[in-house]
């Protein structure tokens, strides 16, 4: 949940490049091979064991749950009614959901290209050696771990209300918003802006990935006459096309779940739970407001699917899109 | 890291080209610079407001008062809502403890598994745990919800735990299985000869040799369980048992306009662990993100 390093594998199979030295030195007796197997079958479910247990108990079954919840109306005092697709309906026709629909995809598709570009901008800067690069990496990567904090977020708040420093520094050029916090229009940008500032952690990604690319690449684009943003269009982007992908994959699957700065900044007492006008209220606000505030649990988990429905569709569609422009170099990587 | 500072020109014979490329390290510097303020501002801002009237705070764009003022800092010994401030940070620090210690040794357990064990459905089970690196956690708040409540473990700290104690975070164990499958096969290979199960090889040679990527998913794991805010939010319903983040949106809520600057201060000081953890150790932090992005 909203944290700074959740962050994915590009996906690969577990080891199967070593497993063919997996026996000793002369050739086993078929019993003896499936006695070993065996023994390795315990082996491994014994080591795996925490893990099965928490994915049935609290992935698994949960997600059964959920799914027969959405069909519910489940109050947690009383047993849940089946009321087969009325939540779906009821969430579809309610302005205030479409509204936490707009502002989340809109908050997805503005925040997560600018600070995609701001990482990977600020990364190729970071790529040349210079005196302090190492520096400036880590300080630039700080944002990362503590923008998802309330701290920050009540920070935030402060720095983008009526006649503070952003306001004061909007009226130099003769506009005069009174505040971006203040304004239900407004408000969620200054939650783009908290995200784009935490664009250290792809911009580590982008760097270790820019550290890869061959120099003689560019030194032969140097000879044959290439320009500097020829290079970049033709050799570096494609080069790191496989971390492109895996920071847009990651950044906009979380950028769906953001949650606690959009409820701390938008102000989150009571009713007024997401911002003034429902300015931040995001879409798990919005669960969190019917599941936990209005009791509504079969509805909240109707919300929930939708959710996961979506980011698999995004999911889906990136990976889908992979093949046109993402280029993996040979060797299967 | 230091070494990548030292470029590869200046030989002699380079005076032409560094002075050359003066210019172009020139806005190099300058251009790191103005980022830097830009990422710097805010934390220097609540520095700098936390000794400075309430008042003062949100409208004076001087970042430091004048006259500098204790009382927001001296103000919090009152504690919020009765409940000293002391009680919130022990709170987090033993949620932040517990899930540490659960991370390390469960994640570690199912890496072993994945990366070194060949056991019939390890293909099929490591698809699924990447498969929950991508879940929306919030598919599971209702419904783990329901489940905790069913089992009376509301306002306390289980639901906030056990899920650490059972490997669910899939990000520590994918970073632990990418260590693992990196480490020379020989010396478990040699140890299985020798005789050694595979409780022998997990403690004795693959859990000292995969210390780095121990020691960034417990720090990662601590800030994270430090930072979260909706865990809690949902599971605990007594002051005294909030952690600090809780404790702040409470101060928020509560006394937040009477005490701005009280607000501010707490805000900073819950923010100190963190920036220590990310002092004493950023480059195992830094280390473990770009290696999350590539294969290891």
């Amino acid at each position: 949940m909203g944290n700074a390093v959740t962050h994915a594998p590009a996906m690969e199979g577990p080891a199967t490049d070593s497993e063919p030295r997996h026996g000793p030195v002369k050739p086993p007796r078929p019993a003896e091979l499936k006695r070993r197997g065996r023994r390795e079958n315990l082996a491994g479910y014994l080591f795996m064991s925490p893990w099965i247990a928490g994915f049935l108990l609290l992935t698994a079954g949960p997600m059964v749950a959920s799914l027969y919840f959405a069909f519910t109306d489940y109050n947690l005092f009383d047993a849940p009614r089946w009321i087969g697709l009325d939540n779906f309906s009821e969430m579809f026709g309610d302005p205030r959901w479409r509204h936490s629909v707009q502002v989340t995809l809109w908050y997805v598709v503005v925040g997560t290209p600018i600070k995609l570009v701001a990482a990977l901008g600020v990364a190729l800067l970071l790529a040349q050696k210079r005196r302090g690069q190492a520096f400036y990496r880590a300080a630039f990567y700080a944002p990362s771990l503590i923008g998802a904090s309330v701290s920050v977020a009540i920070v935030w708040k402060a720095i983008f209300s009526d006649d503070a420093v952003v306001d004061r520094t909007q009226r130099l050029f003769g506009i005069d918003a009174g505040g971006w916090t203040g304004d239900p229009d407004l408000i969620i940008y200054s939650l783009v802006a908290l995200t784009v500032w935490q664009f250290g952690a792809p911009m580590v990604i982008f760097l270790a990935g820019l550290k890869q690319v061959p120099r003689e690449l560019y030194e032969a684009a140097d000879v044959d006459g290439a320009g500097k943003l020829r290079q970049f269009w033709n050799i570096t982007l494609p080069m790191i096309s496989p971390v492109l992908f895996f920071n847009v994959l990651l950044e906009t699957i979380h950028s769906f779940q953001i949650f606690s700065s959009a409820y701390i900044v938008g102000g989150g007492a009571g009713g007024n739970a997401c911002g003034p006008a429902d300015g931040t209220m995001v879409y798990t606000c919005y669960l969190y407001v019917q599941g936990f505030e209005n009791s509504r649990m079969g509805l909240a988990s109707a919300m929930a699917w939708m959710l996961l429905v979506a980011v698999a569709l995004v999911t889906a569609v990136l990976f889908w899109s992979q093949k046109r422009w993402v280029h993996y170099e040979e060797g299967g990587r | 890291m230091s070494a990548q500072a030292t470029d590869v020109t200046p030989a002699p014979s380079a005076k032409g080209a560094l002075r050359r490329r003066l210019p172009g390290s020139l806005a190099w510097h300058l251009g790191s610079l103005a980022i830097l303020a830009v990422i710097l501002y805010p934390v220097i801002w609540v520095i700098g407001g936390s000794f400075k009237e309430s008042g003062d705070i949100v409208g004076s764009l001087d970042l430091f008062p004048g006259d500098p003022i204790l009382s927001n800092y001296t103000s919090l010994t009152d504690g919020i809502a009765d409940i000293s401030i002391s009680t919130f940070f022990f709170n987090s620090l033993l949620l932040a403890v517990g899930s540490v210690i659960g991370i390390v040794v469960s994640c570690s357990l199912t890496a072993y598994a994945f990366a070194k064990i060949r056991f019939a459905g390890r293909n099929l089970l490591f698809t699924l745990m990447i498969g929950t690196l991508l879940l929306p956690y919030h598919v599971l708040l209702i419904p783990q919800y329901v489940l905790f409540r069913n089992m009376d473990m509301i306002n306390t700290y289980t639901p906030l735990l056990l899920g650490k104690y059972l490997a669910t975070e899939a990000f520590f164990v994918f970073l632990m299985v990418q260590f693992m499958r990196n480490l020379p096969r020989e010396l478990d290979e040699a140890a299985r000869l020798d005789g050694c199960g595979h409780f022998r090889i997990y403690w004795s040679i693959v859990l000292p040799l995969c210390r780095p990527a121990l020691i960034t998913s417990a720090i990662f794991t601590f800030i994270n369980s430090w930072n979260d805010f909706m865990g809690p939010l949902i599971y605990l319903n007594e002051p005294g048992k909030y952690t600090v983040s809780l404790g702040l949106k409470m101060f928020v809520d509560q006394e937040g306009l009477a005490n701005y600057g009280g607000m501010i201060a707490m805000s900073l000081v819950a923010l100190l662990p963190v920036l220590a953890f990310f002092l004493a150790f950023q480059r195992y932090l830094i280390d473990g993100m770009a290696t999350s992005g590539l294969k290891g």
